[in-house]
């Protein structure tokens, strides 16, 4: 377990337009050393080869990220062209579909291409994905034989999201701008940042083609504009152009730290990490989050240097759908997947968890005669 | 109550300098369509007079040609003398509105069943003032067919009867003989304005760079402006008389260029600028003293596909023309560069410290040249304004004027920075009237004062 850290980054004044709030993130030094770049696909269904038994297969990967990096501190270079590769005219009548082997794949010495938020994606899908450890009566044969395979989950992408794009198109980007901070009604829906201003102003466009939750897609269709922070200067002590200037720049502390609050959701957050690839001084790791309801959840993707700060982030706010699911099945996990155990840790009856299974679509893991069981004794003290 | 009619006046009168119905960096055509729509509207209906009045100020032909179209298709609702005034007004307006512009509005009247005397006696009034009536029958043929119709207008010329209506084997007019020769032969072609002549150019399968070659010399100056990437593409010399142009047109060219080519022309450019701002100076030339300007060019000044790098090249233009009217001119842009020729769109605006940093030279004017989106942080600019003129310089002795070239289709304004007098610009041209016409905008005025200045613009307007 452990937080994100984001030091290196300070808070810029904020952007609004309509219920799309956007929060720059300034690095005072530039990453030299690690630069990222968008290797762009079209937009045929991506099909990854995760290991030997499973595979990852999404509808929609517009692009995936190059991460170029030198080991003896020289500034690298950003992978400049965009290599496409040539599509093979295919019959009118087969669906194209691109193949990857694996989400993270060295192109070169120094180069590593990885599809960048469907690693954490899959991470995600992949929890306790192998299914119940010991066979208890209640699971279902498949359950036991296939996990929870196939595992699905549905997402949007940023076009669909309402005013995200303008939001994005007439953002103003700052100087030396290496991140972003996207809100939709002013809750957090991601959190992108980059080594480098330059790939930061390359990539902006890039959040337009991410993914994001259910919830935000909902929040940003029943949205009104959210309120802006507008600057506020005390007048009483002012009788000088100096003082004038003074009073600027205490003002501009006011928002870094009032963003703060906004902002702890995803900072304050224990994330279980996994690392995924090591890039010279840099690694590349995915994290989940602690699966509670009813708060700010997280998943994502980070570059970290050897100090453990933030090269690159990128994080998707699960549903709150999603954290259930994943509350679920970390329960589960955490008492062997034994029903009744389960059922006493969350404080109520096998009965209620059974139903709870069912509704977050759990319900093929169990065994068919043991929902209606459980249906049954649900049902009944209701008709007294 | 006078207040507010003030109040609408004013952001009547900044809607019609800025807005042309396009699109913007934050409003799509159709909000502005919409928005502006509704202005002229709510302004018929409520204040006749002064709207009509409009007319005689700097606004801009789009405007102008939806005031006399709304004008002219609602005469039950003005009494007799204001309906003389009014087509008093159009009639001296239209004449100063782009041809072609005036055109679609006799079309556009013809559309919506507009067929009054008033209508009639403009139309035939503006045909009759037409310098050469061939001309325009030949490049403007349809338009000026359903005009005559509409307006039942005959012809003065014996020929553009026949020319319009019928035809005939020959022609003793010129330029209708060209016309009629260029239907068989190519060399007539290039005698034809460049419009007309692209036409037949298709027909013939004329080569571009033979056509644009040949053609240059009937070309207008904005059609060479506008071919201009075309020839060079095609290796044809067209070359563009920048000294001719006007400022802010001049401005946008110098944009459109690419960084390297104002490197090697910079003095050429410098040059027609400098010569073009002191042609709008003129008598003025010297007079501003000292002059501090904070110029905007942030990402939000390139405006949209359809205005490119507009408010850019306004600021632009502002710029060289301060240089002109200054005792001492400090240019502050926005993202700090220096180099006013060399500058483009790029990152935030934050207003609110080059206003400070322009305070602190002591000028006697403060000129903004912004669209007003401040956002780094939001609100500063005005803020710093305020507390500025409260607490520093209560008595005013600093002018502070926000010329602001972007209309803002949601509030039905241009985009204010607080209390500061806020006029909308279209060209930098109009910006030492603008200036002048800023006192009103401060929030002080009221109706009869605004009536006296309008009544005076009508008076000047009638006599020029």
């Amino acid at each position: 377990m452990a937080t994100l850290d984001l030091t290196g980054l300070s808070v810029q004044p904020d952007q609004v337009w309509g219920g799309v709030r956007l929060v720059p993130l300034v690095r005072d030094e530039p990453i030299e050393t690690l630069r990222l770049h968008a290797k762009l696909y079209g937009t045929e269904a991506a099909f990854v080869a995760v290991d030997k038994r499973s595979a990852y297969t999404a509808s929609y990967v517009p692009h995936g990220f190059v991460a170029t990096w030198t080991e003896d501190g020289a500034p690298a270079a950003a992978y400049g062209t965009e290599m496409v590769d040539a599509i093979e005219p295919c019959s009118p009548v087969c669906v194209p579909v691109r193949y990857h082997r694996r989400m993270a794949r060295r192109t070169d010495k120094n180069r590593l291409r990885f599809l960048p938020m469907h690693l954490a994606v899959e991470g995600y899908l992949a929890l306790h994905f192998g299914g119940p450890e010991i066979l208890w009566e209640q699971w279902s044969q498949r359950a036991i034989r296939n996990g929870l395979s196939p595992r699905a989950e549905e997402t949007y992408t940023g076009a669909q999201v309402n005013g995200l794009a303008d939001a994005l198109r007439i953002f103003e980007i700052h100087p030396g701008q290496c991140g972003a901070l996207v809100y939709v009604a002013d809750a957090l829906a991601a959190a992108f940042v980059v080594p480098h201003p330059d790939d930061y102003r390359a990539l902006h466009p890039t959040l337009i083609t991410d993914l994001y939750g259910e919830l935000i897609y909902h929040y940003a269709m029943l949205t009104a504009p959210v309120p802006q922070f507008h600057a506020r200067l005390s007048d009483t002590h002012v009788n000088t152009l100096a003082d004038l200037r003074a009073a600027v720049a205490r003002q501009r502390s006011v928002w870094p730290q009032f963003h703060d609050t906004m902002v702890s959701g995803l900072l304050d957050a224990q994330y279980s990490m996994r690392r995924v690839y090591r890039l010279g001084d840099y690694s590349l790791t995915r994290f989940l989050p602690g699966f509670l309801p009813k708060q700010d959840n997280h998943i994502g993707e980070l570059i970290t240097d050897q100090r453990g700060r933030t090269a690159y982030l990128k994080t998707f706010r699960l549903s709150e759908k999603q954290v259930r699911r994943g509350y679920l099945l970390q329960q589960l996990a955490a008492h062997d997947w034994h029903m009744p155990s389960t059922a006493e840790a969350l404080g109520t009856t096998e009965a209620q968890l059974g139903l709870r299974l069912e509704s977050a679509g759990f319900g093929h893991l169990l065994n068919e005669h043991t929902l209606a069981h459980y249906r049954a004794t649900q049902r009944k003290p209701q008709r007294r | 109550m006078d207040r507010v009619a003030a109040e609408d006046m004013l952001m009547f009168v900044n809607a019609a300098i800025t807005s042309s119905g396009q699109r913007e960096f934050h409003n799509s055509a159709q909000e502005q369509h919409l928005s502006l729509g509704f202005l002229h509207e709510y302004m018929i209906g409520n204040y006749r007079d002064l709207y009509a009045a409009t007319l005689a100020l700097d606004i801009n032909d789009h405007n102008a040609v939806l005031i006399a179209h709304r004008l002219l298709a609602t005469p039950g609702e003005a009494d007799l003398e204001l309906r003389r005034l009014e087509g008093e007004l159009i009639g001296r307006r239209l004449r100063l509105v782009a041809p072609q512009r005036v055109y679609r509005l006799f079309r556009g009247l013809r559309q919506s069943r507009v067929n009054n005397r008033r209508t009639r006696a403009i139309v035939r009034d503006w045909l009759a003032h037409r310098p050469d009536p061939a001309f325009d029958a030949v490049k403007y043929r349809s338009q000026f067919k359903h005009a005559l119709r509409h307006a039942h207008i005959e012809p003065t010329h014996d020929e553009l009867g026949d020319f319009l209506f019928g035809g005939r084997t020959r022609y003793n007019t010129p330029i209708l003989e060209t016309w009629r020769r260029a239907h068989y032969e190519q060399a007539s072609v290039y005698d034809l304005p460049y419009t007309v002549a692209e036409g037949f150019a298709a027909k013939h399968k004329i080569d571009r760079a033979t056509f644009l070659e040949r053609i240059a010399p009937m070309m207008t100056r904005v059609e060479q402006l506008r071919t201009q990437a075309t020839a060079e593409r095609n290796n044809v010399d067209t070359a563009v008389d920048l000294a001719r142009m006007p400022l802010t047109r001049l401005a946008s060219y110098a944009l459109s260029l690419p960084l390297s080519e104002r490197i090697d022309r910079r003095t050429e450019l410098t040059g027609a600028l400098r010569a073009a701002a002191a042609r709008v100076a003129g008598r003025d030339a010297g007079r501003w003293g000292r002059v501090a300007a904070v110029l905007d060019d942030s990402f939000s000044t390139y405006g949209s596909g359809q205005k490119r790098r507009r408010p850019l090249a306004v600021a632009l233009a502002c710029s060289f023309l301060f240089e002109a009217l200054a005792d001492s001119y400090v240019p502050l842009w926005t993202s700090g560069r220096t180099d006013a020729l060399l500058t483009y769109p790029y990152d935030v605006t934050p207003l609110g410290e080059r206003v400070l940093d322009g305070l602190e030279h002591g000028p006697d004017r403060l000129l903004i040249v912004s669209d007003g989106w401040d956002n780094a942080p939001v609100g500063m600019a005005a803020e710093v304004l305020r507390v500025w003129r409260t607490r520093l310089d209560p008595r005013h002795k600093v002018s502070v004027v926000h010329l602001n070239p972007v209309y803002d289709a949601d509030t039905f304004d241009v985009k204010r920075l607080g209390h500061v007098s806020t006029v909308g610009v279209r060209d930098a041209e109009d910006v030492p009237a603008l200036v002048e016409f800023a006192r009103f905008t401060e929030g002080r005025t009221g109706l009869a004062e605004l009536r006296a200045h309008f009544d005076d613009r009508i008076t000047r307007f009638k006599e020029g």
